[in-house]
């Protein structure tokens, strides 16, 4: 028998993590009900005129966006630890940094994508004008995507420690801030017909930044939690 | 064969559980074609032990070798030369015991269809190939981790209770198992409280005392 190439192992992670979702379907579109819900209740709760609401509808699609992908973050690793899977994937002989990155790469798609996807639509409903679609898909591409990342190297953290959805967001939050800021933004300039050059640039920065040392914490913080 | 030669020592390990001195210089060497039973009483440090072989928990002090090379360093070869079997099955209830081996097994060696149904032919579940794992006894998770074993072209075995929940010829399949790979020259290393290959040749014993 040959080896399995690291491309092969990373896929296998990935298909496992669809399949068992498919099986779970009700865990994945949690976190898109909750970020429809949440938007439609913006004009409600506030006012049903288009030109106050778009002042504020990129703001409202960011934080929603990114309250929902926190919702699903905090049972990212904690089945494969307690029954036992990671330990297996440590001792696999395949990098673990890639083997997790692949698993948060499945869940972004599960959980992220869908939000993204989403958005155009929930954004005409607070009024966004069409030409800011654009503008608003790719920062919260980007944005979702880092999140994604910064909630794994989270959630492999507090995996060990019971209850721990408070320390997750209380880790989590304060470093998605510049994501929300420049995000935010970048719709906000669109709107007020400037180039979002600059905050998407930055949001591009920090997603890069986010995936090549991402791995790294996420496969420390793992092994740290299976010593336990 | 393959793991001729192959070699397995530790010399003065100690390791710490919060401030547990649990192992105390422990020392030992397995050779290819030789069985390492690890027995003694509940809380004693086996799983410790076996944990800190296979590199998931550190040790405060303490060599170890694998081949005659230092493990520390060459990690990744080290780990693909060693199959684990701990105390939990790492089975995903959702999956199908077919499933279960192609995700996890697969990581390891490219596995086709054929290798998944010998193996679980192997360990006596085959019938049980495409039911979700959760649906499965206790005894027959335990197997589908052992078929595990036998897909991980390993030459080290490390293997925690491995009879825990399984019915007797389960415990025969087991030994059948571990002597045929000690006998093609592999190696195995198990903390066990049964008995578990007490007569065969092939048996070297380590007890840890409290």
């Amino acid at each position: 028998m040959k080896r399995t190439p690291i491309f092969e192992a990373a896929r296998l992670v990935f298909q496992r993590d669809l399949t068992l979702a498919w099986r779970r379907w009700d865990e994945v579109t949690q976190p898109l009900i909750f970020y429809v819900v949440v938007t439609t209740m913006f004009p409600l709760a506030t006012t049903p005129d288009l030109a106050q609401l778009r002042v504020i509808s990129g703001g409202v699609v960011w934080v929603a966006a990114l309250l929902s992908s926190l919702l699903a973050l905090e049972a990212l690793f904690r089945s494969d630890v307690e029954d036992g899977t990671t330990e297996q994937w440590v001792l696999s002989g395949q990098p673990l940094g890639w083997l997790l990155l692949s698993k948060v790469a499945a869940h972004w798609m599960l959980t992220g994508l869908p939000l993204v996807v989403m958005s155009p639509i929930v954004g005409t409903a607070l009024g966004l004008p069409f030409n800011a679609w654009g503008t608003l898909v790719i920062s919260l591409l980007l944005g979702t995507g880092t999140l994604s990342i910064l909630g794994g190297i989270g959630a492999a953290l507090t995996v060990g420690v019971r209850r721990g959805s408070v320390l997750l967001s209380l880790l989590v939050l304060p470093l998605a801030m510049p994501l929300l800021i420049f995000g935010a933004r970048s719709v906000g300039m669109v709107m007020d017909g400037e180039s979002p050059a600059g905050p998407l640039q930055l949001l591009a920065a920090i997603f890069f930044m986010a995936l090549s040392l991402g791995p790294l914490a996420m496969s420390a913080a793992i092994r740290i939690s299976v010593e336990n | 064969m393959a793991f001729d030669g192959a070699l397995f020592e530790a010399r003065a390990i100690n390791a710490w559980r919060g401030d547990r001195h649990i192992l105390r210089d422990v020392s030992f060497t397995v050779r290819s074609g030789e069985f390492l039973k690890i027995t003694g009483p509940n809380g004693v440090g086996k799983t410790t032990l076996l944990r800190v072989i296979c590199g998931l928990l550190p040790a405060e002090t303490g060599a170890m070798q694998w081949r005659g090379q230092p493990i520390r360093g060459a990690v990744d070869e080290f780990h693909t030369d060693l199959a684990y079997l701990g105390h939990l099955n790492s089975l995903k209830s959702d999956l199908t015991a077919r499933e279960n081996l192609k995700f996890l097994s697969g990581l390891r060696q490219s596995l086709t269809t054929e290798d998944i149904d010998s193996a679980l032919d192997r360990v006596g579940i085959l019938s049980r190939g495409d039911l979700p794992a959760r649906s499965l006894s206790a005894g027959q998770k335990r197997r589908l981790a052992l078929a595990r074993l036998v897909l991980a072209d390993a030459a080290l075995w490390i293997l925690d209770e491995p009879v825990t929940n399984l019915d007797t010829a389960g415990i025969a399949l087991v030994e059948e198992l571990i002597h045929e790979h000690v006998s093609g020259g592999g190696l195995a290393i198990a903390a066990a409280h049964q008995r578990l290959l007490d007569d065969a040749a092939i048996l070297r014993r380590l007890e840890l005392e409290p």
